[in-house]
């Protein structure tokens, strides 16, 4: 940096300067070290109420039951559990193919203005709120349909993991050295055979953690939910018509004034935040060890 | 990696794959195999296909607000009229709850994250430094209803008790002013976007901050300045701009944020005067009036305001994107290996 | 780089478990099979509709509704239905939960009803993204002609009481009384404090705090706002020349709350708060509630009986579309509204045509057994001959369903 030059002689100074500049380094790494302290027991004050308020809820009926009337004590969240899975399943269908296929063709094909322009909507849509996602589902799929179902809410999801699949896979076929297609190049295999079964494979772990990340961020979206998959009170595994699901059980209940919901609303929290560590955990054991450091 | 997974935009180099990719050859010709030709079809309509559903987002965003615009017009940004009796709509209240919670959440969260971030990019000793990063990155993981839960329950009667003790302590500045008792409000609301843009900061800087040649620091540090010292004079401005771009992306989820605002926003429709007021933001009133709005123009006007959330999210992510580009550009390699 | 050493497990072991899942998700017989769910399986033979309404679900320890004498009309769907779906009004959900829970034992049709509020239920009629609609508001003259589907009946369940609920740690229940007017300035906002000298008036003897009133609100389109402010706007012209009388409208007040469980919530959550629920909830979470001066100079509490005084209306139009709110009758509790089913009287899918026509049917008759538990007042006598006829105007191309 050409400002050093400037600066020459500027450290230099008497030794009570040098105390001064030596507390006010202390206090600035004293201040970093809190707020990292700060951050962390944020984290540990939130997973510990969940656990708190959430675990001693958990028992059988409520993970095998589905709801009972409002009011009434007991029921379960067998249906939103599934009605997650279902709904996260069929969004992950959907996008990976097509996050994935961009991202391949973006990547491994020469064509920079469509790739600039896929990758710059990519970042843009990452950043599009999810309630807006949820809007837009709403008019493609709920009005002309004329009914609430699982395959809205699941549109919706899965247009939020698109660009984050895509943009996660792009940067993992980035990581396969060229040298690698060279080689397969060089052995007369088609291009798409190179890249299916050489750079894909090659990238198989960073795609995977990306895939799999970006599934534990759709289990835990609400607001495209709201007006798309609408909740359901009973059993249901038809996608074609309202499913219930974790994340808007949890927002239901928990702003409503029942002390049993409110029960419930920590219990499928401490379930959710579960899954989705659990998720993320894994990921990091299993694909990224050998990445650290 | 860590950026990548939040889900956040993760500019590279290219230079890694630049020669092969624009080498000609690559492109399947007449001559190709026919499975190649079709291979590169089915990717490329892939690719399309993400910009037309991006397309056709906007399309639907300008078709179902069309009747709210031709009737407001541009005034629906300025006006201060929510009355669905008289069917007159407009969200200057919306827009400025959602500025207050969001630019209140920045004002916390940018000195925590960024003192994380250098610590965690500078001073941590290398065992505490994974774990950590952990930490951070889960707290960014935690499903915003699951926040919003907490925040409701536990975080918002300490609020209260802390809005009351403002109150009768410093009730003389304007920003304490009003009833401090409702407890949810922008406070409650920033606080909880604090907690939520936090990670994302923090992150992103972290891997700006690393991107700072190491020798540039150690050359200030010979000539006898003191760790801070370096970090001030070199990392910062070296990372000024993909700092600025971390926080400006921060800003933009926290405009954009919906659950947990809606339940600790307090979600009344008038202008925001004091911290302690409870007012809506723009997510959480089509959250709670879209399925209810009960008729077009209405519905129409909810739509539009979702127009402006997402032209102002657009907006902000371009500029955030743009800034962190510019600074991680080349960088990318040597951050994946790090 | 280190691709080369990658193994292969990881890849397999993950679609291995995330194909589990999802096979799990998608045919999960097995969670079902606990004592509170109905065996009836959307895809499941069980489904198709019984020729009689013998409540034959196994295990079941419900008494079985017994069929008034005089309707000889089946219940249960006569046509293969995957469910119903509908959407709305927050005021009756704690009775429709609970007869919807029981009509699936009954017939083994699934109604999934979702209280997302009355103008909700509204506006998803009109869309179409419903089979029925709940509203306790009446749908105004634009809203019906916005309505895709043509008519729109009207068919009213029960009425109910709205309470105006408070809290105010260590006051009881119906310590607290209020008059119209002193209602309307709070929610105008002109009055904020508890121990203001006008408050206090009415209710010597109650040591009322000096802390500032939290005005809760709805901040969805509500029925129970259209019979709040319906109240609000008969006894003031303030308040009928300001915000006016609506599903939504532009509140004064401070907080909202999303439906009847969101304000009963709020108002739980925050000391000094003030709302306005319908009684179910307040009785269901052991909220107070404040006593109202009625229009003959009465103060009332809500209860399942004010409410019937306020119900027992001499002339019913046959449309039943009437605001029963401050009534006349000495012993009536003035917040008072029917709530009703939206249903298009002209039908395109004859199966869901049948379906409708019958849960309502079901619901007037047999289900009404179930709103005296709750608090909200059955329809009676004269009343529900007249809702039968509404219920035999839902036509299929022209020929009614139910005859």
């Amino acid at each position: 940096m050409a400002t050093l030059t400037g600066r020459r002689g500027s450290f230099a100074a008497t030794r009570g300067e040098i105390r001064k500049r030596r507390i006010i380094d202390r206090l600035m790494v004293g201040s970093m070290i809190a707020v990292t302290a700060l951050v962390c027991s944020v984290l540990f004050i939130i997973i510990a109420y969940i656990f708190y308020r959430g675990v001693s809820y958990i028992n059988w009926e409520f993970l095998t039951s589905n709801p009972r009337p409002v009011g009434s004590e007991g029921g379960g969240i067998v249906n939103a559990i599934v009605g997650s899975l279902i709904l996260v399943g069929i969004a992950s269908v959907m996008a990976v193919p097509v996050g994935v296929g961009a991202a391949i063709f973006i990547g491994e094909f020469p064509s920079p203005r469509l790739q600039r322009a896929v990758r710059f909507m990519a970042d843009v849509l990452t950043g599009v709120p999810s309630i807006v996602v949820g809007l837009f589902a709403y008019a493609l799929i709920v009005e002309p349909t004329g009914t609430f179902s699982g395959w809205a809410g699941s549109a919706a999801l899965g247009f939020i993991i698109v660009p984050i699949v895509l943009i996660t896979a792009q940067e993992a076929l980035r990581l396969v050295p060229g040298s690698l297609r060279e080689a397969a190049l060089a052995l007369g295999v088609p291009r798409w055979r190179v890249i299916m079964l050489v750079v894909v494979p090659a990238a198989r772990r960073a795609l995977l953690t990306g895939l799999i990340l970006a599934t534990a961020r759709a289990l835990g979206e609400t607001a495209p939910l709201i007006f798309t998959t609408l909740g359901n009170n009973f059993w249901n595994t038809d996608p074609s018509r309202p499913l219930s699901a974790l994340p808007l059980v949890i927002y239901r209940y928990a702003v409503g004034p029942y002390q049993e919901e409110h029960r419930q609303a920590w219990a499928a929290a401490f379930m959710l935040l579960a899954v989705v560590f659990f998720i993320s955990l894994m990921t990091r054991v299993v694909f990224r060890s050998r990445y650290e450091e | 990696m860590e950026v990548g997974d939040m889900g956040l935009p993760k500019p590279v180099a290219r230079e890694s794959v630049e020669s092969l990719r624009s080498s000609k050859s690559l492109t399947p010709t007449r001559r190709s195999h026919l499975s190649d030709r079709i291979f590169f079809h089915v990717t490329r309509s892939l690719a399309v296909l993400v910009l037309i559903l991006s397309l056709l987002l906007v399309f639907e965003l300008l078709r179902g607000s069309a009747e709210a615009r031709a009737e407001f017009g541009i005034g629906f940004i300025w006006g201060t009229t929510w009355d669905p009796v008289a069917e007159q709509f407009s969200t200057l209240p919306t827009i400025t709850g959602t500025l207050a919670k969001a630019f209140l959440s920045l004002l916390i969260a940018v000195p925590v994250s960024l003192g994380t971030a250098i610590f965690l990019a500078i001073y941590a000793p290398r065992w505490i430094r994974t774990p950590l990063s952990y930490i951070v990155e889960s707290l960014a993981s935690i499903p915003s209803v699951i926040i919003g839960l907490w925040g409701l329950f536990i975080m918002v009667p300490v609020v209260r008790v802390l809005q009351i003790w403002l109150k009768d302590n410093f009730g003389w500045f304007p920003l304490f002013s009003g009833p401090a008792i409702f407890g949810v409000g922008v406070l409650a609301a920033g606080i909880i976007l604090a907690i939520m843009i936090t990670p994302i900061i923090a992150a992103i800087s972290r891997d700006v901050i690393r991107t700072v040649p190491r020798a540039q620091m150690e050359g200030l540090l010979a000539l006898g300045a003191t760790r801070w010292e370096a970090i001030w004079k070199v990392v910062l401005p070296y990372g000024r701009a993909g700092i600025i771009g971390a926080v400006i992306l921060g800003l933009g989820r926290a405009v954009g944020e919906t659950m947990a605002v809606t339940m600790v926003g307090g979600n009344a429709f008038k202008l925001v005067t004091s911290l302690f007021d409870p007012v809506h933001s723009m997510a959480s009133q089509i959250a709670s009036e879209f399925t209810e709005a009960d008729s077009n123009l209405y519905v129409s006007s909810l739509i539009y305001v979702g127009l402006v959330l997402f032209a102002i999210t657009v907006v902000i992510e371009i500029v955030a994107q743009l800034m962190i580009w510019r600074i991680t550009k080349g960088q990318g390699e040597a951050r994946h290996q790090a | 780089m280190r691709t080369g050493s990658i193994g292969r497990f990881p890849l397999f072991a993950v679609f291995a478990v995330m194909s589990l899942l999802f096979l799990l998700a998608a045919c999960g017989s097995d969670p079902t099979a606990t004592p509170t769910i109905a065996p009836a399986a959307t895809n499941t033979p069980t489904a198709t509709p019984r020729s009689t309404p013998t409540p034959t679900t196994p295990g079941q320890a419900t008494p079985t509704p017994t069929q008034p004498a005089g309707a000889k009309v089946e219940v249960c769907p006569t046509q293969r239905v995957k469910g119903l779906t509908g959407a709305g009004a927050t005021f009756p959900f704690p009775l429709y939960s609970k007869m919807f829970d029981e009509y699936n034992k009954v017939c083994g049709v699934k109604v999934n009803y979702q209280s997302i509020g009355s103008g909700g239920g509204i506006r998803q009629l009109q869309a179409r993204t419903v089979d029925f609609g709940g509203s306790d508001g009446i749908m105004t003259a634009q809203q019906k002609a916005e309505a895709a589907g043509g008519p729109v009946l009207h068919v009213p369940m029960v009425a109910g009481a709205v309470a105006v609920i408070y809290n105010l740690p260590g006051i009881p229940s119906g310590a607290v009384k209020l008059d119209p007017d002193v209602l309307v300035d709070i929610y105008l906002k002109k009055i904020t404090k508890w121990n203001d000298p006008r408050i206090a008036a009415l209710n010597s003897g109650v040591s009322l705090p000096n802390s500032d009133i939290a005005v809760v609100h709805r901040s969805d389109g509500s029925g129970t706002t259209y019979i709040f402010t319906s109240y609000l706007s008969a006894v003031s012209d303030a308040w009928k020349n300001g915000p006016g009388a609506a599903t939504s409208v532009n509140w004064p007040g401070d907080i909202g709350g999303q439906g009847n469980a969101g304000v009963a919530g709020q108002v739980r959550q925050i000391p000094g708060a003030i709302g306005y629920v319908e009684l179910a909830y307040a009785h269901q979470n052991n909220l107070t509630y404040a006593q109202l001066k009625n229009s003959s100079g009465k103060y009332v509490e809500p209860s399942l009986e004010t409410a019937k005084f306020a119900a027992d209306v001499p002339t019913l139009p046959d449309h039943m579309e009437v605001v029963i709110v401050n009534s006349s009758n000495p012993n009536a509790y003035p917040i008072t509204g029917f709530t009703w089913l939206l249903i298009y009287e002209n039908q395109a899918d004859a199966a869901k045509a049948d379906a409708v026509a019958r849960l309502a049917w079901w619901m007037i008759h047999d289900g009404q057994q179930y709103a005296v538990p709750l608090d909200y007042v059955p329809l009676e006598g004269a009343a529900v001959t007249k809702v039968e006829n509404l219920i035999k105007k839902i036509k299929v191309n022209g020929q009614p369903v139910i005859k």
